[in-house]
């Protein structure tokens, strides 16, 4: 299968097979305008089977939401048809409305216009907990 | 600006100095009566509570200061649908501190970050209660002189007592501790409390069903109320409930310079009896946490 290169883009790489969809809608990808190729279960050296994302824009990526969904995911930036920058993801520190505590006791699922924030408590677990009632992020 | 949310907000250096305080409040409270003269506590309890609260007015009124607040949310605008953060916005332009007690967790996390003056949690549904944690520190060191070298028994409901779990993170910090756990099957210290604080710090400790089998090993017993319904079949509270009764029986088999704790209220949990024991300690536990509350208001007012 061929899928045209990208003069001027984002690769999402090393996807865990069977994550693009989820990492598609986490970015947001679906209010783009730009043409976005999900390839699904491509071969991979290191993981057996993989997925990737081809983003033909130089959009902003947020590295901490794809952090914190897998860090061994590489964003490469394409310029001018060549590979321009490759970033190597960490576990986020914190992660801010990405996802919600789902604790029912949690002061956020009754108070209006706060933010949902998780920590990173334990990055070899990593184990994320709610910054106010330190529910486990699920 | 300060503020007390979590117990482990304040380290070992600070709990030692507003214990210090709190002892010197005990033995010169004269000297602290006008310390707080024209400032103002908010007590917003948006959940019912005695002790807490009155121990935080009486705190206050110690110091010379003043209370006004509201003990619970049906007469607050809670009730109109407010948020924590417009009350909280909205007191702190009356008062100099606000203690505050909500059944939501994390809710005073909230408060702080909208508040201009410090902020106290007073409790936070199951999540913190670092007041009271503080009081018992302030207890064992009064009646033990110390808060290392310890066997510390916590008996009872150890899986949703928000003040064990919090006393065993303050313990976990100091040196010589040895925890024994004492629980039904059903009511055991969580995993990540164990994980978090006892294994972490490499602490001692040991699991047990039985509190008289371990009674005369104890430094500490630190009760608190096993309750009908965190249990799955009545058969298994029935069988359980009274081997969690502190009595005269199980007393004698203590040391003699043991210590009996309780963060009140105290339904059956102690006999009655136990109350003229000299090791009996809950009452003037209570009473501590009154001095240990004026020394946490005169840190966070930053008054000398």
């Amino acid at each position: 299968m061929t899928i045209d290169s990208i003069k001027d883009g984002v690769v999402i790489d090393h996807i865990k097979s069977g994550k693009a969809m989820d990492i598609y809608k986490f970015l947001n990808l679906e209010h783009t305008d730009c043409q976005v190729a999900i390839i699904k279960n491509a071969s991979s050296k290191k993981l057996g089977k993989k997925d990737i994302i081809k983003i033909a824009s130089d959009v902003q990526i947020d590295l901490d939401v794809l952090g914190y969904i897998d860090p061994d995911i590489t964003v490469n930036i394409i310029r001018d048809g060549i590979l321009a920058e490759k970033k190597h993801l960490e576990l986020p520190k914190k992660i801010t409305d990405v996802i919600m505590c789902k604790n029912p006791r949690c002061i956020t699922t009754t108070e209006q216009g706060i933010s949902h924030v998780f920590k990173l408590t334990d990055a070899d677990s990593r184990v994320y907990r709610c910054m106010y009632c330190e529910a486990k992020a699920e | 600006m300060q503020n007390l949310i979590d117990i482990m907000d304040l380290s070992i250096g600070e709990i030692d100095e507003l214990i210090a305080k709190a002892k010197d409040i005990i033995a010169h409270p004269d000297v602290y009566r006008d310390k707080c003269r024209y400032k103002k506590l908010a007590t917003l309890f948006f959940e019912p509570s005695t002790r807490t609260r009155l121990s935080f007015e009486a705190a206050m009124m110690e110091l010379g200061g003043n209370v006004l607040g509201f003990s619970d949310a049906g007469s607050s605008s809670a009730t109109k649908g407010e948020s924590v953060s417009d009350t909280v916005a909205v007191v702190s332009g009356y008062a100099d501190i606000i203690a505050m007690r909500h059944p939501k967790e994390g809710a005073p996390v909230v408060a702080a970050m909208k508040s201009d003056i410090p902020i106290i949690n007073a409790g936070d549904g199951g999540h913190n209660h670092p007041t009271q944690t503080l009081t018992d520190l302030l207890t064992i060191k009064m009646e033990k002189g110390r808060l290392d070298n310890l066997t510390v028994g916590l008996c009872g409901d150890l899986k949703f007592g928000r003040t064990v779990h919090s006393l065993v993170a303050a313990l976990s910090r100091y040196t010589g501790i040895k925890f024994v756990l004492i629980s039904p099957q059903e009511l055991k210290l969580p995993s990540y409390v164990k994980e978090s604080y006892i294994k972490k710090n490499g602490i001692e400790y040991e699991q047990t069903t039985s509190l008289e089998d371990v009674i005369d090993q104890l430094d500490i017993v630190y009760m608190t109320r096993v309750q009908r319904e965190r249990f799955f079949n009545e058969e298994d509270y029935l069988r359980l409930k009274d081997s969690y009764i502190l009595d005269a029986g199980k007393m004698s088999k203590a040391k003699d310079d043991m210590i009996v704790m309780h963060p009140l209220p105290r339904v059956n949990e102690i006999a009655v009896e136990v109350d003229s024991d000299p090791r009996a300690c809950y009452f003037k536990q209570a009473k501590y946490g009154k001095y240990i509350r004026m020394a946490l208001i005169l840190k966070l007012l930053e008054v000398e």
